[in-house]
């Protein structure tokens, strides 16, 4: 049954990323958190995760409230386009 | 009851949905000049396939299902380069440990993690640069997923993709991106 329970770094990472979206599994949490008794890095790793998602949050915000146009001329561009496709 | 039967206006296309299927493109490829494409493409596709449209989607449902498909074959056209020189770092030893840490990659200890530098604007430039340098593909599905919120459901049936496709992109997207923060900006 344990040895279901252990898992590599790679795999502990994948999960603690799957985490921070919610989206990781019971299971999978439960693998994560006995990888994370047994290592360090991972548990660095983990901490250093939460950081970047609040910071990546920070920066969906952002993009969210930016709203891209097109210009005049591009308009303009797309518009002889379409005409002449229609000919 | 009769239902309300939609009508194409190709001659109001531009004025009417350039800017927001400019938006949704953008979002998607980040590239203002790969978006300008795909729009393009998006316009001639839905003046050549007019004859075909029913008129039970609104007009603009019609046309962002027609880029939806552009997008697709973009993100199928990236995903299938061969030869493509993809810029992967390996960060877990492949060999008797396989799936540890590979020392030189270790995470390294932060000098630089106040909450106040999330603010900062050279922070988001940083972070916009870490993420532009992530090979397409990643870049794309990590956009989709982190930076417009959009659920695994839909991301997997847009792209096309597995959802153990998607965490596994998502995985090595964060983990390289992680890596050029930590080199540019926490102990930098």
């Amino acid at each position: 049954m344990f040895r279901n329970l252990k898992i590599t770094c790679d795999q502990a990472t994948t999960i603690c990323d799957k985490n921070q979206y919610s989206e990781a599994s019971i299971k999978d949490k439960i693998r994560l958190y006995i990888h994370l008794i047994l290592c360090r890095i991972c548990v660095k790793y983990t901490k250093q995760n939460t950081t970047l998602s609040n910071l990546y949050k920070g920066h969906a915000q952002y993009c969210k409230d930016v709203k891209h146009c097109l210009s005049g001329k591009d308009k303009e561009d797309l518009k002889a386009s379409l005409e002449k496709n229609k000919e | 009851m009769m239902e309300e039967k939609h009508a194409l206006t190709p001659n109001q296309w531009i004025d009417n949905y350039a800017d927001y299927l400019y938006n949704f493109t953008i979002s998607r490829v980040n590239n203002s000049d790969l978006a300008k494409d795909l729009l393009q493409e998006t316009f001639l596709a839905g003046l050549k396939s007019a004859k075909n449209f029913q008129g039970k989607a609104t007009e603009r449902t019609w046309l962002v299902s027609i880029l939806k498909r552009k997008i697709i074959d973009h993100y199928r056209k990236i995903n299938s380069k061969k030869g493509q020189a993809e810029v992967r770092i390996d960060f877990y030893d492949d060999g008797e440990n396989k799936g540890s840490w590979i020392e030189e990659r270790v995470p390294q200890n932060w000098d630089n993690t106040s909450e106040k530098q999330i603010e900062r604007e050279e922070l988001r430039n940083q972070l916009g640069a870490c993420i532009d340098k992530l090979p397409e593909k990643y870049a794309m599905v990590f956009r989709m997923k982190t930076v417009q919120e959009f659920e695994t459901e839909e991301i997997c049936k847009e792209l096309g993709i597995t959802s153990s496709n998607l965490w596994v992109m998502i995985h090595r997207a964060r983990i390289q991106l992680r890596k050029c923060m930590e080199d540019n900006w926490f102990n930098n």
